[in-house]
């Protein structure tokens, strides 16, 4: 199947694809990468009247420092955030969730932020985002501003973004030296999780320092484990006190029921996960 | 309709296209390369894989809008002077196909795997291969394929066929 008819603008500027957005509203929609979007019109599950393709607009790409921040150009490509030494250095835990997400078609074309605006709660990206404290820069027609994670994310595919607005880059506090791991569950290649733990530990002298975990598809939006990081925090490094304590990981969780699995089975599952993603980032951080 | 410039397995092509068309639908019924081909409606299957600016993409996913200005690679595009590429070679020789309609797009994966990593362990080249379905199950000899054009498979002399061996460590 084909997408409905649409009309097509590609601007040039972050200001030009605003005055567009601001003259057609809810007629229009944002096309990043399209690896979401182009299905959902082939499907006609949504048929706008004007796609904005931010393709065109070369600042919206790249990874730069910022002092104590990396900060990603929301239209950088996933095969990009992915190969880049940046972010390797100050925030491995999104490299090792881009190597999961999807297959190397879709990350040669899925864009950082497209991903994130979509706001799938089984997305690969919103789990590393909490975990990271990630910095959401919108501009809109009054300006830019500036969200945390923790209320980026409002709902199934519902974030922060107005309808006037764009995101235009995301800024990650640097975790340097941090360990990292990313736990998927799925039933199939290249599918939509089950349920995912993002987990990245800072650990000094056998003893986890700091510790922060993202889960997806466990509720309507990405959540934290703050639960199993309270109880970590200050801990040993040990397999007994990671596996005690990420007992607590389905905390304040509300998982969706399917085909793939029962909420009861995620709320068991995400614990097993847990446990794995946290040993693998304390290892990593030299546990 | 909105015009198009872009380049298509080394000719330059120009047409007025509507925003909606896909990628694969200008390639298959503007341009005629029906090399590229559909395999499914959901961009799981991997079969419409082809090469935009030197990386795979999944045509079906890409409206020829945004290839405007940029350069794609088919199916068509990769034998030269009547000479089959490499990987199409070592896909005939580990008869790397069953029905055949998921080969082009494994053969353009393939390439694209071999680009970023020469020397794959099969492991690596089942999860580089992920985003391509062969629904006749053919991974087996498929993964062989790659092995092969990556010199990590040498062909046994004298069988017809050219039953492909490993190559022993010396």
């Amino acid at each position: 199947m084909i997408p409905a008819p649409f009309d097509y603008v590609a601007p040039s500027s972050v200001e030009e694809a605003l005055a567009a957005l601001q003259q057609h509203g809810d007629d229009a929609k944002i096309l990043a990468g399209g690896q979401s979007l182009l299905p959902v019109l082939r499907m006609r599950l949504n048929a706008p009247e004007l796609i904005i393709d931010l393709g065109r607009i070369d600042s919206l790409r790249g990874v730069r420092d910022d002092g104590d921040a990396i900060v990603i150009g929301a239209m950088t490509p996933h095969s990009v955030v992915g190969a880049d030494p940046l972010v390797a250095e100050h925030a491995l835990l999104v490299a090792k969730a881009v190597a999961h997400l999807a297959d190397a078609q879709v990350r040669h074309r899925g864009t950082f932020g497209g991903a994130l605006a979509h706001a799938d709660p089984a997305g690969d990206l919103g789990g590393p985002a909490r975990a990271l404290d990630a910095q959401f820069v919108i501009a809109g027609p009054a300006g830019t501003r500036t969200v945390p994670a923790d209320d980026f994310f409002v709902d199934l595919f519902e974030t922060a973004i107005s309808e006037d607005e764009i995101l235009t880059e995301v800024r990650i506090p640097k975790h340097t030296g941090w360990g990292a791991h990313h736990e998927k569950m799925v039933r199939v290649a290249h599918q939509w999780p089950i349920c995912a733990v993002a987990a990245t530990a800072r650990v000094e002298g056998g003893t986890i320092a700091d510790i922060a975990i993202g889960l997806a598809n466990m509720g309507s939006t990405p959540l934290r484990a703050r639960g199993v990081e309270e109880a970590l925090r200050g801990q040993p490094a040990t397999e007994d006190a990671v596996r005690a304590a990420c007992g607590r990981a389905a905390e304040g969780a509300n998982p969706p029921s399917d085909l793939n699995g029962s909420a009861e089975y995620r709320n068991h599952v995400v614990t097993v996960m847990c446990r794995r993603a946290v040993l693998g980032a304390v290892q990593g951080a030299g546990a | 309709m909105t015009r198009i410039n872009l380049t298509v397995d080394g000719m330059k092509v120009s047409d007025d296209v509507e925003p909606r068309m896909l990628l694969v639908q200008y390639l298959r019924e503007k341009l005629g390369k029906t090399g590229t081909v559909v395999g499914c409606d959901t961009s799981n299957c991997g079969a419409c894989t082809v090469h935009l600016d030197g990386e795979s993409v999944k045509s079906c996913n890409v409206l020829a809008v945004q290839a405007d200005g940029h350069d794609v690679t088919t199916i068509e595009g990769l034998a030269k002077d009547g000479r089959l590429h490499p990987v199409q070679e070592a896909f005939r020789e580990c008869h790397g196909l069953q029905c055949g309609f998921c080969t082009p797009g494994m053969i353009m994966q393939s390439i694209d795997l071999l680009n970023h990593n020469p020397q794959p362990s099969e492991q690596e080249i089942r999860v580089g291969l992920e985003g391509n379905l062969c629904r006749c199950t053919g991974y087996h000899n498929i993964v062989r394929a790659v092995q092969y054009a990556s010199g990590q498979l040498v062909a046994a002399a004298g069988e017809a066929g050219g039953v492909a061996e490993e190559v022993t460590p010396a």
